[in-house]
């Protein structure tokens, strides 16, 4: 039954394939759109896979969205619970925080290109401070919107603060600190993508904007077509990591 | 197990409150919504702020935290934890202290039960009935074997059956650990039927102590006059009732 309800979500997306080979091959859209059939695309990315451009640059995007998010999320959870956890935190961090969280991710690049220059620090960076913000905000949410009860619950139990925190409070906000991560983990592909294609000799976003000087819009559809599956699947991941952790009691 | 003395209490709702609570004692503190039962049981408890001393065994414990006041508290929303199964639920005080693995299992297992809640050990809190909730809270709130019992409106929001049960169990509790215990109801029939002493609370201030026949027969305020007016002719039921 599972399979039969996936194969019908197939039937769209093949109907879009299919409308998309007419509309190229039968021309018509018109000639200075570079507009390519699907199966040429399909073609490009297996050239690109089988010569290894389209692995390296994607396992570079990879490794700075990897390093970035891990060390983004991190802070922002720990720094999440102890803002979230502990009021007098929360009133001396809050208003720091909330002057740099408006700032978008890439505002920071030209200054982190001049502190930094341009190496694997700099995109890390911009994937650090793009998902330590609204990662962070999610997880004082989360934190601060744990039912007292439980606190008191467990306090009258005999628990620590510590015991709390770690068996009551963040086990409670785990569903409010997975919305964050879930959302950062496709904005970082989203972001990275952009940060190479404006300063960065690497990666999906700098061989999406070669392409683009080449007139290969294959090679940029191709690049976009990564970069949605890569979205696609890092939001998945961690709505079916939260799913795991969450579904018995939610 | 300690006896509690509450010397001149006030806070934002209560005023004025001086109380002792024998050893071993079933104390009913009654009254109406918002006559600051439930604050004073907090007070007791030490989560909110007050002026004045309590003192267990003649020991002021203002400045202990909840954490060390060695109670089991019975919250009126059970504050059961939604992330924990039933069996991890029961076994959370025994758990935190790292008591070893085997008593955890012997201690959890004996309230399961006691409580008749072995079938849902597995069972988060979401899946429960209201009844078997409030069971799971009970064996939760006395598995660190508390020297002082708080329970706060336990059976409200119980049909008649499950309150009825559930009231035995509570009984049975006492009876067996002799647990000084403070319960907190509004619910009349209730508080004359559990209590060794009642306390009617008006307004946040204490209007009457006394057992709950005298409370009947000499009552010194106008809220218990009403009740006992309609309730009279029933005072032979509700004193043996099964709730």
């Amino acid at each position: 039954m599972k399979n039969v309800k996936a194969m019908y979500s197939l039937v769209p997306i093949l109907i879009f394939l299919l409308i998309w080979e007419m509309v190229a091959r039968f021309k018509f859209i018109p000639g200075h759109f570079f507009f390519p059939p699907f199966t040429v695309v399909i073609q490009e990315f297996y050239h690109l896979i089988a010569n290894g451009v389209l692995i390296d640059n994607f396992l570079s995007s990879l490794r700075r969205v990897l390093i970035g998010l891990f060390a983004g999320s991190t802070a922002g959870i720990v720094v999440g619970i102890l803002m979230g956890y502990e009021e007098r935190i929360h009133k001396i961090a809050h208003p720091i925080f909330s002057l740099f969280y408006p700032i978008p991710a890439l505002g920071w690049l030209p200054i982190l290109m001049l502190w930094f220059g341009i190496s694997e620090i700099l995109p890390v960076m911009i994937i650090f401070i793009c998902s330590f913000f609204p990662i962070l905000y999610n997880t004082v949410t989360g934190i601060r919107g744990v039912n007292k009860d439980f606190i008191k619950s467990a306090q009258s139990l005999g628990a620590s603060e510590w015991k709390i925190l770690t068996t009551v409070v963040v086990p409670l906000a785990l569903p409010g600190i997975f919305t964050g991560l879930r959302l950062e983990a496709g904005m970082a592909w989203r972001v990275i993508i952009a940060a190479e294609m404006v300063a960065i000799p690497t990666g999906i976003g700098a061989l999406l904007m070669r392409a683009e000087s080449l007139l290969r819009i294959d090679i940029v559809i191709v690049c976009l077509i990564v970069l949605a599956v890569m979205c696609f699947t890092f939001e998945k991941f961690f709505i079916y990591v939260e799913y795991k952790l969450t579904h018995k009691w939610i | 197990m300690p006896d509690i003395r509450l010397k001149k209490i006030n806070n934002f709702v209560c005023r004025d409150i001086n109380l002792k609570i024998v050893e071993g004692e079933f104390f009913v503190l009654w009254g109406s919504t918002g006559a600051g039962k439930t604050t004073l049981l907090n007070i007791i408890a030490g989560f909110v702020e007050y002026e004045g001393s309590v003192l267990f065994n003649d020991v002021p414990v203002d400045g202990v935290p909840v954490s060390l006041r060695k109670m089991g508290y019975l919250f009126q929303h059970l504050a059961l934890f939604p992330h924990l199964d039933v069996r991890s639920n029961v076994a959370y005080g025994l758990n935190i202290q790292k008591r070893p693995k085997k008593e955890v299992e012997a201690k959890t297992d004996e309230l399961l039960d006691l409580m008749e809640i072995s079938q849902l050990a597995h069972r988060y809190p979401k899946n429960l009935s209201g009844g078997e909730k409030q069971r799971v809270a009970l064996a939760r709130a006395v598995i660190s074997s508390p020297k002082i019992m708080l329970l706060d409106e336990p059976l409200n929001s119980l049909d008649f059956d499950t309150a009825g049960r559930l009231r035995a169990k509570i009984q049975q509790f006492h009876r067996k650990s002799g647990v000084t215990t403070i319960y907190v109801t509004h619910c009349f029939e209730e508080a004359f039927a559990l209590a060794d002493r009642v306390a009617v609370l008006n307004d946040g201030k204490i209007v009457q102590i006394d057992r709950p026949e005298n409370v009947l027969e000499k009552t010194e305020c106008r809220m218990v006059t009403e009740r006992v007016a309609c309730e009279c002719h029933k005072k032979d039921q509700f004193i043996g009732c099964n709730y």
